[in-house]
């Protein structure tokens, strides 16, 4: 049988690909593949159009069939979405990694030595290098619990960290998500889906396995437990069903093993907590919560609540239950404290930042105020505790109307907003339709555990925000993401 | 394991079940009609009302179709969103039951599961009704086969696995006591029928394959058709794993594994109840039934069959439900104590 010739994919994709002005993951301003590229590439151009579309519809279909969906706010009869996934995995080779988990290593470390010292003697405060006028008036700054301990000092077990790339291709982060950062099952689902659809590729590129996340999340929590107790029982704490990342939370509960509880499973007799189960009360020692602190005890915090424990923050403050992530942990999360983390590592650490901040200005202070206002329109402004690309301005492409609007916000509330020059995220080739590609936005989200020792599984959430130009990649806003691979090699 | 757990692998199964039992349903009485006469629309009401009946929502069904026809009391029973027993709503909350738990089940379980939802929900699922209801019915039944056969086979078979046949065969037995009441109508209140016509012979077949009963009642009984005899297969026999005797045997047979109780003692009302109601099954004999009235008898073992539901409930699930607010009352006053 004659062989019948194949029209490489990828040889179309790069003919009519344009990186642009921008810093394009794959090619070299002159339209090469860059260094850790190459092998991939090779492989991938074997593929035909029809066998591409093919195995993208394999993938998508079995997303939906696995469940492996997130659910859409405000929308009746159940709407659940997959996270768009997109087929061309984004490459980081050895070393770039290795510099990137030195700086995030670094960074998490000066987090966990502010938050102690912020909820303990709060020298930092003292020595003047964050004005106290900021925490005290940070929306998640839990002053009620200065002076408590928490486990092994550990106040971020799990925090999210967002990167992007600048024009030039240098890393920057963009900020840190300390509460309940979600996105690592697709980290985790999107691996074994590129494995099933491209096994020979993993094979022959030397790709760094994800797979041991669950099993070091267990570890931290297990390590996290009270004192003295042998055997702790380790739950994951779920807003429930209706919630948009429920999937995560079932998964990883599944990954790891233990039980998945809603509030109402849950149980506080003697400032100890307890799970309702068909042979009555068992003990409970260590909860994964997945609920920011505001409704986490309806005798705390918010009275509303209806996820919430009765009286879990007196158990945990009486030291006999652990939480992951520990309770005020949000004021880390907070914009404005983004901005005064790079003092953190050189007040801590007397070092320098190996990986930088994007360079922020705080509407508080009247100088940055004032450069704030007059341009708005070149500005990216954000609230300092929204997340989810919610409450946030894209000057350049903003119309007037919205800049007004925000202009109005910045001075009625100038604690409440920063504002960034607008990066051009760097791009990454991305299916488009019918076997284009075309350049997309990117970032990434490595997810780092902090217990006995700091980990974080290669790679990280890649999102792509999908619409043509936009740069905005959360899934809420037409995002979707990529698999990310984190060579054993640079090459 | 966590009560709410166990409530949700109840409902899951028990969801699965009657979608099940309503394909069986409606499938076994469209294809009756092709065998019937002389169809007016009084009989035709006639034959289709008893079915809306089966389901137990009179109410509902009259106030969304003016008239039980073919077409309204099809819809009804397998679109229809608002009747909260239709197929459609049933794979729903089975699934919804089962993302409740997705942690305990399996893999395989939840994809088949999925898989049905999204072909129930998808337009296609119509279209496939339309063409050829037989073919739609048969899809659904297989589901749900699989997903018991994937319960059985890949599942743990640990206490929440009980739960799940607890629900089920609760489930399978009312279902089963609800297709033999079919056709009480035309039937005495008291004592035995009278000769049977061709009809209703075609009748009581009907009923029996709803059950897919029929070859097996044929292989015991030969191929004579009445009522007295399907009545005994479908309550008493003690094979045949839809028959109300066998359902209870095995509800009760899984209410002791959760609890560890031996048979002939009980721990809580759900096994006194569903120990008592087998031991009735286990000595009464058909002629006795028909003697008090098949009708009353069936109504009677509904109630019985939903008071084992109620008292499971009671015995594991209920003590999930404390009222938020009496439940932050005692907080307050144990952190007022200690300050």
């Amino acid at each position: 049988m004659a062989t019948k010739t194949k029209t490489p994919l990828t040889a179309g994709m790069l003919q009519g690909y344009d990186p642009e002005t921008f810093f394009d993951e794959m090619l070299t301003a002159t339209g090469e593949p860059r260094g850790h590229y190459q092998r991939y590439r090779e492989l991938f151009q074997m593929l035909t159009q029809p066998e591409f579309e093919h195995k993208r519809q394999a993938v998508d279909l079995a997303f939906l069939r696995q469940g492996i969906t997130f659910n859409v706010y405000g929308d009746k009869a159940g709407a659940e979405k997959i996270f768009p996934f997109d087929l061309l995995p984004r490459i980081i080779p050895a070393k770039e990694w290795e510099y990137l988990e030195r700086g995030l290593i670094q960074r998490i470390t000066a987090l966990n030595l502010f938050l102690h010292d912020l909820y303990h003697e709060q020298k930092i405060l003292k020595d003047g290098v964050i004005p106290l006028s900021y925490i005290m008036s940070g929306k998640h700054f839990r002053r009620e619990f200065v002076n408590f301990n928490v486990p092994k000092d550990i106040y971020l077990h799990i925090c999210g960290t967002d990167l992007i790339r600048d024009e030039q291709g240098n890393y920057m982060v963009l900020e840190d998500n300390g509460r309940c950062p979600s996105g690592v099952s697709y980290v985790l689902e999107n691996r074994r889906a590129m494995k099933r659809t491209f096994p020979q590729v993993f094979e022959q590129v030397g790709v760094r396995p994800v797979e041991d996340y669950p099993r070091e999340l267990l570890r931290m929590l297990q390590y996290i437990a009270p004192a003295g107790v042998a055997y702790p029982r380790v739950v994951l704490l779920t807003p429930g069903a209706y919630n948009s990342a429920y999937f995560e939370h079932t998964y990883l509960a599944r990954q790891m093993g233990i039980e998945i509880v809603e509030g109402r499973d849950l149980l506080v007799r003697d400032a100890r907590v307890f799970m309702r189960t068909t042979k009555g009360l068992q003990p409970v020692h260590v909860i994964y919560r997945r609920l920011d602190d505001d409704f986490l005890d309806p005798t705390v915090f918010r009275r509303d609540s209806m996820l919430g424990v009765p009286g879990l923050v007196n158990a945990y403050r009486a030291g006999n239950v652990s939480l992951a992530n520990s309770i005020g942990t949000g004021i880390a999360d907070d914009k404005v404290m983004y901005y005064f983390v790079p003092r953190m590592i050189k007040y801590y650490l007397d070092q320098e930042p190996i990986i930088p901040n994007v360079p922020t200005y705080l509407a508080n202070e009247e100088s940055d105020r004032k450069y704030i206002l007059d341009n708005l329109e070149k500005l990216v402004v954000k609230a300092a505790n929204e997340s989810g690309g919610y409450g946030m301005l894209i000057g350049p492409k903003a119309t007037q109307a919205e800049i007004e609007e925000f202009r109005a916000k910045v001075v009625a509330e100038p604690r409440n907003y920063i504002a960034q020059p607008t990066i051009s995220l760097s791009r990454h080739p991305t299916h488009v339709e019918d076997g284009l590609f075309e350049g997309r936005h990117i970032d990434l989200r490595p997810f780092i555990l902090s217990g006995e020792k700091t980990v974080i599984v290669p790679g990280g959430l890649t999102r792509v925000a999908l619409r043509k130009g936009s740069l905005v990649v959360n899934s809420s806003q037409g995002g979707g993401s990529k698999d990310t691979w984190v060579l054993y090699g640079d090459e | 394991m966590l009560s709410r757990v166990a409530n949700s692998l109840y409902w899951m199964s028990r969801y699965i079940e009657r979608a099940e039992n309503i394909a069986r349903i409606v499938d076994v009485n469209l294809q009756l009609l092709l065998d019937l006469r002389n169809l007016n629309e009084e009989r035709l009401a006639k034959h289709w009302l008893p079915i809306v009946l089966t389901t137990g929502d009179e109410s509902q069904f009259f106030a969304l179709h003016q008239k039980a026809t073919a077409q309204s009391v099809t819809e009804f029973l397998v679109f229809q969103m608002e009747n909260p027993n239709s197929i459609i709503s049933s794979i729903c909350q089975a699934r919804e039951n089962a993302r409740m738990v997705r942690d305990q089940i399996t893999i395989e379980l939840w994809e088949e599961l999925n898989r049905l939802y999204w072909f129930v929900r998808t337009p296609e699922a119509r279209q496939v009704w339309k063409e050829s209801p037989s073919e739609f019915f048969q899809q659904i039944k297989s589901s749900s086969l699989l997903i018991i056969g994937l319960t059985y086979a890949t599942l743990i078979h640990n206490e929440g696995w009980w739960f799940a046949q607890a629900g089920k065969y609760l489930e399978r037995a009312d279902k089963t006591s609800r297709i033999l009441d079919l056709r009480y109508e035309a039937l005495p209140a008291r004592g035995l029928p009278q000769a049977v016509s061709e009809t209703d012979a075609l009748e009581w077949s009907a009923i029996l394959r709803s059950c897919s009963a029929w070859d097996a009642y044929k292989s015991l009984n030969g191929a004579e058709v009445n009522p007295r005899l399907v009545a005994e297969f479908l309550l008493l026999n003690e094979d045949f794993p839809r028959s109300v005797r066998f359902c209870v045997d095995e509800c009760n047979h899984a209410l002791r594994k959760i609890s560890g109780v031996a048979g002939g003692r009980f721990s809580n009302d759900a096994e006194k109840l569903a120990g008592r109601l087998l031991s009735e099954l286990q000595f009464a004999t058909i002629d006795e039934i028909f003697e008090a009235g098949l009708h009353d008898y069936l109504d009677r073992l509904q109630g019985k069959l939903n008071d084992i539901g109620v008292a499971l409930f009671n015995a594991y699930i209920v003590q999930n439900f404390t009222n938020l607010e009496d439940e932050i009352m005692v907080q307050q006053e144990e952190q007022q104590q200690q300050q």
